[in-house]
């Protein structure tokens, strides 16, 4: 451990990753653009032609690598707090990098587009079957038609208690509102459990 | 034990060239792949050329924000291109996904060769706590609150 004199605390910086999900083209590129202080990209490569079997080496010429682009944000919240954001990937054929992308995640953000209500479904399924933190961000598209939120509640079939809020991933005071509006839920669950706990 | 963590990864895609981890990697290209020469068929550097076909790190638990540090002894360590940058980043904490972007190479292959540094104790994993406190997770609306 090095004693370097730079201001900085010597705690060791803490990261914090969430991660932001929805169908494709919903807007989760544009939200983690929003608000990160970095270029939001980063990408994966990965086998395609999956289900060759693993043990027949003779079939590995015919895998090829796919690359999957990933919408990257990074906040830095203080000296040793730094926040970082992860798109889940749209598409289908990419939802077994979900798990590497979740694991260990704060919580979740769902983003839903009205016109394409059923598009958010597997992530609002993925989270709630996982038991990751998540609320749900109406992405207010221009041209869309304003559903009650509690309409949209019913059409997704979402618990009572998992927040909504309405939200324009183009601007960037929204984004932080639905940003603390996740760190609200997870200290409310928080909260929640603890009271459980106690109970027993 | 030496062998077996060099051995072909079963999902590893073709490498022509020589796969011991100290060959440069512009090692001659065979038929398959076009590394430099940029006329072949596949004209594109395969992702994980760099890793000599390896696809999964020596090292599990390497999240995309996994903050990594090296030590400043490492940057006289022989070590050939991606490697020496990682390195050279990482004397401040650096995540695995910003390393991503700062060498534009995809998640996986700075996984593998990120884990082949900690394994050579060239790099070690900012250790993060396994719950966040509750004080913490205030801090982090607080602070994004204040943006």
């Amino acid at each position: 451990m090095s004693g370097r004199s730079s201001g900085t605390m010597t705690l060791p910086p803490v990261a914090v990753k969430i991660v932001i999900s929805g169908g494709f083209g919903v807007g989760k590129t544009t939200f983690v653009g929003a608000i990160s202080e970095i270029e939001p990209l980063v990408t994966e490569a990965e086998m395609t032609e999956r289900s060759i079997g693993i043990d027949d080496t003779s079939a590995v010429t015919a895998k090829t690598t796919t690359t999957v682009a990933l919408d990257f944000g990074r906040i830095t919240l203080d000296d040793a707090l730094l926040l970082y954001l992860f798109g889940t990937p749209g598409q289908d054929r990419f939802a077994f990098l979900w798990d590497d992308l979740v694991d260990g995640a704060l919580g979740a953000i769902v983003l839903v587009d009205t016109r394409r209500i059923e598009d958010c479904f597997p992530a609002i399924d993925y989270f709630e079957e996982h038991e990751i933190p998540f609320i749900v961000g109406v992405n207010a598209f221009d041209y869309a038609r304003r559903f009650d939120i509690e309409e949209i509640r019913d059409a997704l079939g979402l618990d009572p208690d998992v927040p909504m809020v309405e939200c324009d991933a183009r601007d960037r005071e929204s984004v932080k509102n639905v940003l603390v509006a996740l760190t609200e839920r997870v200290l409310a669950r928080r909260l929640g459990k603890e009271r459980a706990g106690s109970a027993w | 034990m030496t062998g077996t963590p060099w051995g072909p990864d079963p999902r590893m895609i073709p490498y022509a060239g020589n796969p011991s981890p100290s060959t440069p990697s512009r090692a001659p290209a065979g038929e398959r792949v076009g590394l430099h020469s940029g006329a072949d068929e596949d004209p594109v550097v395969r992702p994980f050329m760099l890793t000599g076909g390896r696809t999964r790190p020596l090292r599990d638990g390497l999240r995309i924000e996994t903050l990594l540090r090296a030590a400043p002894a490492a940057l006289s360590a022989p070590l050939r291109f991606e490697s020496r940058r990682i390195v050279e980043l990482c004397q401040a904490p650096m995540s695995v996904a910003d390393l991503a972007v700062a060498l534009r190479a995809p998640l996986g292959v700075i996984r593998v060769i990120v884990g082949d540094l900690i394994t050579d104790g060239y790099l070690a994993i900012v250790e993060q706590l396994s719950e966040l406190p509750t004080s913490l997770i205030e801090r982090i609306r607080d602070r994004v609150r204040a943006l």
